[in-house]
């Protein structure tokens, strides 16, 4: 399974912020879409960045004014992409090892979707359930 | 409003579709004990079961047992089966929307992908599907030819449908005969003159889709001896990398396989099935009649991705394959249904977990729904439709529970079958289906075969006789 399969299982638009928003406005937009990380882009709509619930409480701890800063003081920017056609397996891989929770997912430059890791976690436990569900099928078919 | 769901006024449902998810969409409704529902499925051809009987190989019969729990969901009482009735020509949205308070579609990905090379339409390139519908006795493909008397054959792709493709194009006449594969094509290929298949990876022996136990099949073929050029299963760094990181076992062992199947010595079966790794076709050659005479193959490296997936890219390295007849198996793809929001990208009814989606608001459609490949894309095994098609029926309840459902101005299951008598006088019901099933077990018992499918509508119709 690649990460085309599970985009395709998902409805919405990735939710975007641009840099120079504030951090009120990413934490209004988390709340309101129930999400854990924005995608900032550009005025031409290229990931720049990735600002995450994780960059916004690291930023709070030190900073009591935190929310007047701007998305682009605080983002993660060295941003690790997908494209559709990696493997659902090895994306899990990275995503574990290196602790991240959601990648933007990029085709020919474009944003093109997200996924988190719980998409990712989703994803893995449908295709054991329906490998499940399938053997018991056949074991109870087989029974007199 | 009084909701639907009772004795006196039971939730209606049309599934569109009679594969895994429109079973397992109508069993998770009608086991339902706080709800009245009557399911009526609708699906073109006069037989049900979807891929389980015109995709699933027919040598993998204990796949096609399934049947028998889906024989289950079809004898409730308040489940109807209106075959050889086609959704968009016998009964349209419109009319199923006078007629039922929600609507399914489960009519899967019909279509495959292209290679997109040139030569794609030469004579003697196929996608691999039709040779599988073909073989499987689906009406729609008994007219297509395959010329089983080129010697050489590639199928190109590693997933289950190039597996299965290959080995049906590699088993003998007496394994053939044992399984029910369609009586045109037992006697094509008992007459075939096929001696080498290929089938073609782009990417090396641990990212291949095929299962271990596909892959152990292809080992133990009577008329076949397997080969796998062993400079080809010698793992790359990063490939070996990745498996010691993964901890994957399943993968090690599928490598672990391949290495065996490299040592081994051809036994002088008649034919052989080539495993080929790193190559992508580039081209095919034709002849000045048309036909595929030749495959131009580029040798491929594996790279990383920035998300740690190993990608081939080509080298400079290219080879010509002699091969007279192509079977390309690269993916497959939903098809839109006429007046269906539909996702071009990613080939699939726009939906948000089984809610069909207005593609302008993005709000749900009322009463309109998705379940199986066409809701999801082209993954997973017959089971995974399961938990699929259960996601879906949540929705609806939920809804359901809301109020927000299609106010028909029929309700009733017999409107419903007079409209379809009218429209479609020769329906199969499910009754009609268990004749044809008991009929084509019993030609299989003459023959001394599991079953001998009827492959044309007409000899359908015909053997039940006046409607």
């Amino acid at each position: 399974m690649n990460i085309a399969s599970l985009l395709a299982t998902k409805s919405g638009s990735p939710i975007t912020i641009r840099p120079e928003q504030s951090v009120r406005e990413a934490v209004a937009l988390l709340s309101r879409h129930n999400i854990g990380a924005l995608i900032v882009v550009n005025a031409p709509g290229t990931p720049v960045g990735i600002v995450s619930e994780r960059d916004i409480v690291r930023e709070a701890a030190r900073n009591e004014q935190v929310f007047t800063r701007t998305v682009g003081d605080i983002m993660t920017k060295d941003v690790i992409t997908a494209l559709p056609q990696d493997d659902l397996i090895s994306v899990a891989n990275t995503m574990t090892e290196r602790r991240i929770r959601h990648l933007p997912v990029v085709d020919g430059g474009k944003l093109v979707g997200i996924i988190s890791i719980g998409d990712v976690v989703k994803a893995q436990r449908d295709k054991y359930r329906g490998e499940v569900e399938t053997l018991e099928t056949q074991i109870l078919a087989d029974q007199p | 409003m009084v909701l639907p769901g009772t004795p006196a006024s039971p939730l209606r449902v049309a599934i569109i579709g009679s594969g895994p998810a429109a079973f397992y969409a109508a069993e998770h409704l009608l086991k339902r004990d706080d709800l009245v529902v009557e399911t009526d499925m609708f699906e073109r051809l006069p037989t049900p079961f979807g891929l389980v009987r015109g995709g699933v190989a027919p040598d993998h019969q204990k796949i096609k047992s399934v049947a028998a729990a889906f024989d289950k969901v079809a004898a409730a009482p308040r489940f109807r089966f209106y075959g050889h009735v086609e959704f968009g020509k016998d009964v349209t949205l419109a009319d199923l929307r006078e007629h039922y308070h929600q609507i399914v579609y489960a009519t899967g990905a019909q279509t495959d992908r292209r290679m997109g090379i040139p030569g794609e339409d030469l004579r003697g390139s196929h996608p691999a599907t039709e040779f599988v519908a073909w073989y499987n006795g689906h009406p729609d493909y008994q007219d297509c030819r395959f010329d089983l008397r080129q010697e050489r054959v590639a199928v190109v792709g590693v997933g289950n449908v190039a597996v299965d493709v290959a080995r049906i194009l590699c088993r003998t006449p007496e394994e053939l005969v044992a399984t029910d594969i369609s009586e045109g094509a037992l006697e094509a290929l008992t007459q075939s003159r096929v001696r080498e298949v290929y089938m073609l990876g782009r990417r090396g022996p641990a990212q291949a889709a095929f299962t271990n136990p596909e892959i152990k099949e292809l080992g133990e073929l009577a008329g076949a001896d397997i080969v796998v050029h062993p400079e080809e299963v010698q793992l790359d760094e990063l490939s070996r990398a990745a498996l010691e990181k993964g901890q994957d076992r399943a993968t090690q062992k599928k490598v672990e396989i391949l290495r065996g199947y490299a040592q081994r010595t051809p036994s002088g079966k008649p034919r052989r099935l080539i495993l080929r790794f790193l190559v992508s076709p580039v081209e095919l050659v034709g002849d000045a009649e048309g036909q595929v005479v030749a495959m131009r193959l580029v040798k491929n490296e594996l790279h990383a991705t920035a998300a740690g997936t190993l990608q081939p890219k080509p080298t400079d390295k290219t080879e010509e394959l002699p091969v007279g007849l192509v079977f390309r198996s690269v993916g497959y793809k939903g098809v839109p249904l006429p007046g269906v929001p539909f996702n071009d990208s990613w080939g699939v009814i726009l939906n948000d977990k089984g809610r069909v989606l207005d593609p302008e608001t993005r709000r749900p459609v009322l009463g309109e729904y998705a379940a199986g490949w066409i809701k999801r894309g082209p993954t997973g095994v017959i089971g995974t439709n399961k938990p699929d098609a259960a996601e879906t029926v949540v929705a609806m309840l939920e809804d359901l529970a809301q109020g927000a459902v299609l106010a028909p101005a029929h309700p009733e299951a017999a409107a419903a079958e007079a409209l379809i008598r009218r429209r479609q006088p020769n329906y199969v019901s499910y009754t009609d289906w268990r004749r044809l099933d008991e009929l084509e077990v019993a030609r299989g018992r003459a023959a001394g075969r599991p079953r001998v499918k009827f492959t044309r509508v007409e000899e359908m119709l015909a053997a039940l006789g006046p409607a």
